[in-house]
């Protein structure tokens, strides 16, 4: 781990533990995000970037979700030792998340303004006199500029329903990076937007990078967000990370037959109209994986020894790493 | 809303005519309360006299019109049995109801909604099931004889509480826990339900990324969203707590409203009955409206629609 790096997760392990089986939604998942970077995490819907998100965030789902292995060091303490009153005061200062569904993000009987200097407050930790109020009013009309919403101060007053979806998310934001965290995890934060508004958010998000210089770990299953968001990506692919390399790389030269597909089967705006590429078959089901490499069943490279045995992590490149046997070794 | 509150209070006046119509009409199929008045060897003369003298013998079609003439201008008749205008009659018991209702109303949200919400972060466990087990109680018994039952243990048994009367506090005891018993339930069941849907929601995994507290987290962000259901149940619940009364009050023979609706049933006392009836109508649908004022309140996307 060098210095650089603010988040590091190693071997995480996060199940769920139900009647039926133990579903491995995460299952030795590592990545590391350095400071003031976009480290993308992609991959089809159910691969486990959410859950992964929500095991560094401490914040399982009800029902069976443990984290069984592994460490989530936040500037080199494992945060997974933490108590939870420890964890809470990480949250929103530390470590922040803005979630997919605006629609849902926000508390529809607060106010906008409540909502967010509920999370000012927090930080400053100031009694709430009158004039402390004064000053979180203040700086709660600063985070909403800051977000670019228009006319701030009449916002504040308003409830989440009177707002449109791109407004709202605008509104999470704010609220996430209140409490100026040195990362912030968004999972899918554009998914439920207008393809417009999208981009206008992304744009957003990479001007409050640039200006916090907060890393920002960026979950997507868009290879087109990815391109234009990130500096670095992982592909993630039944509960692992297949690939990690610096975007560039892994776009003009995939090394693992996965991102290939995937990468593949991305539609073109240029060039002959054809049939769309597509992976075939199915990812293995999370409560029976194969002990040889996972993508092994729907790779056209694959042999016996991707069935029996899961591959190393091989260097590529400089920075560049994949899980493949068939992959040569820089 | 006021365009909203006028609309409600144009059903709301409509809803009455009917009552009053079906009160009318059934009161009648009950019997003849000359039956009740008259000693058993009266002559066929007396019971001509006394059903004139109480206008009950002109066709029944007449009598509704007089009954409804009278009704647009605020006379509801006047208690066969009493002799006093059943209005009059109505408003000198209604306080003593109004003494009970606001207990068992206190009772009911004061126990069930915390219940409801510890049931909620519990769920499944021994708590959460002992709570449901009773709640379940607490709905099925029928408050006749869950009375009876508070009756024998406390006041016959153990002899710490009257059994009856209005009194000092003591009195009140009893017939609040009846009351409320059903209460209790209904409020832990539905904020219990509530509170596990609002639990699962996104904003409350956004309050706890903002690094709140669980007690904010629970107590309000979650509790502020869950009362809204239980909000709504608040009206039909007032609705059965003054029908509710007539049992309770009967059993612990408390001079109110119930009581008085069980008394005007019993002695065919029509123009009473109809008055009581009538009365307890409009009661039940101005709390109506009321809580519909106050729903638009807690959540300002009605407030503001």
């Amino acid at each position: 781990m060098t210095s650089e790096t603010v988040l590091e997760v190693r071997d995480l392990h996060t199940h769920f533990f139900l009647r039926r089986g133990v579903v491995k939604a995460v299952d030795g998942v590592s990545f590391a995000l350095r400071r003031g970077e976009v480290l993308g995490l992609v991959g089809e819907s159910g691969c486990g970037k959410s859950l992964t998100a929500l095991s560094v965030m401490r914040l399982l789902p009800k029902g069976g979700a443990r984290t069984i292995k592994g460490e989530v060091l936040l500037d080199g303490e494992n945060i997974l030792e933490h108590t939870p009153a420890k964890m809470r005061e990480i949250r929103g200062r530390r470590i922040s998340m803005v979630l997919q569904d605006p629609q849902t993000s926000l508390n529809p009987v607060f106010s906008i303004g409540d909502q967010l200097r509920e999370a000012i407050l927090r930080r400053k930790r100031a009694p709430y006199t009158r004039a402390s109020r004064a000053e979180v009013t203040r700086e709660a009309v600063a985070a909403l500029r800051r977000v670019e919403i228009a006319a701030p101060e009449q916002r504040l007053d308003q409830y989440p329903h009177q707002m449109s979806g791109g407004m709202k998310q605008r509104v999470v934001g704010a609220i996430a990076i209140s409490g100026e965290p040195g990362v912030l995890i968004a999972d899918e934060p554009t998914t439920a937007l207008d393809v417009t508004i999208q981009l206008q958010y992304l744009k957003l998000l990479k001007r409050l990078q640039a200006e916090t210089g907060m890393a920002i770990l960026f979950i997507t299953h868009d290879f087109g967000v990815v391109g234009r968001m990130c500096d670095r990506v992982a592909v993630m692919y039944a509960g692992r990370i297949v690939e990690c390399g610096p975007v560039r790389q892994i776009f003009e030269a995939p090394s693992h037959p996965y991102t290939r597909a995937l990468i593949a089967s991305v539609p073109t705006m240029s060039g002959p109209v054809g049939r769309l590429a597509t992976i075939e078959g199915q990812p293995p089901s999370l409560m029976d994986l194969p002990v040889g490499c996972r993508f092994a069943s729907r790779c056209s490279l694959a042999e016996q020894r991707c069935l029996d045995v899961y591959p190393d992590t091989v260097r590529v490149g400089e920075e560049h790493t994949a899980d493949c046997w068939k992959v040569v070794p820089a | 809303m006021k365009r909203y509150i006028a609309r409600r209070l144009m059903q709301g006046v409509v809803l009455l005519c009917m009552v009053a119509t079906i009160v009318f009409f059934l009161g009648r199929l009950t019997g003849n309360p000359v039956d009740l008045m008259l000693a058993e060897d009266a002559t066929a003369e007396d019971r001509a006299a006394l059903t004139q003298t109480l206008g009950l013998d002109g066709p029944i079609l007449d009598q509704f019109a007089i009954f409804v003439g009278k009704a647009l201008h605020g006379d509801l008749g006047t208690s066969i049995r009493m002799r006093q205008p059943a209005v009059e009659a109505f408003f000198d018991r209604l306080p003593n109801t109004l003494a009970l209702l606001p207990w068992a109303l206190l009772l009911g949200m004061l126990l069930g909604i915390p219940l409801g919400v510890v049931a909620a972060l519990n769920r499944g466990s021994f708590l959460d099931r002992t709570a449901g087990t009773v709640a379940v109680l607490g709905i099925a018994m029928p408050s006749f004889w869950l009375g009876i039952l508070l009756i024998f243990i406390f006041s016959v048994e153990l002899g710490w509480l009257p059994s009856g009367r209005m009194g000092g506090p003591a009195h009140y005891v009893l017939p609040v826990i009846t009351l409320g018993a059903f209460l209790v339930a209904g409020f832990m069941r539905i904020t219990r339900s509530a509170m596990l849907e609002v639990m699962e929601s996104e904003f409350v995994k956004l309050a706890r990324i903002k690094g709140l507290s669980e007690g904010v987290v629970i107590w309000k962000h979650c509790l502020r969203n869950a009362l809204i259901p239980v909000l709504t149940l608040w009206g039909v619940f007032v609705g059965n707590l003054i029908t509710g009364a007539i049992v309770t009050e009967t059993v612990f023979a408390w001079p109110g409203i119930g009581r008085l609706t069980y008394e005007a049933v019993i002695y065919r006392d029509f123009p009473l009955l109809q008055a009581v009836i009538i009365l307890k109508s409009i009661l039940i649908l101005s709390i109506n409206l009321g809580v519909d004022i106050l729903y638009a309140y807690v959540d300002p996307r009605i407030r503001l629609t």
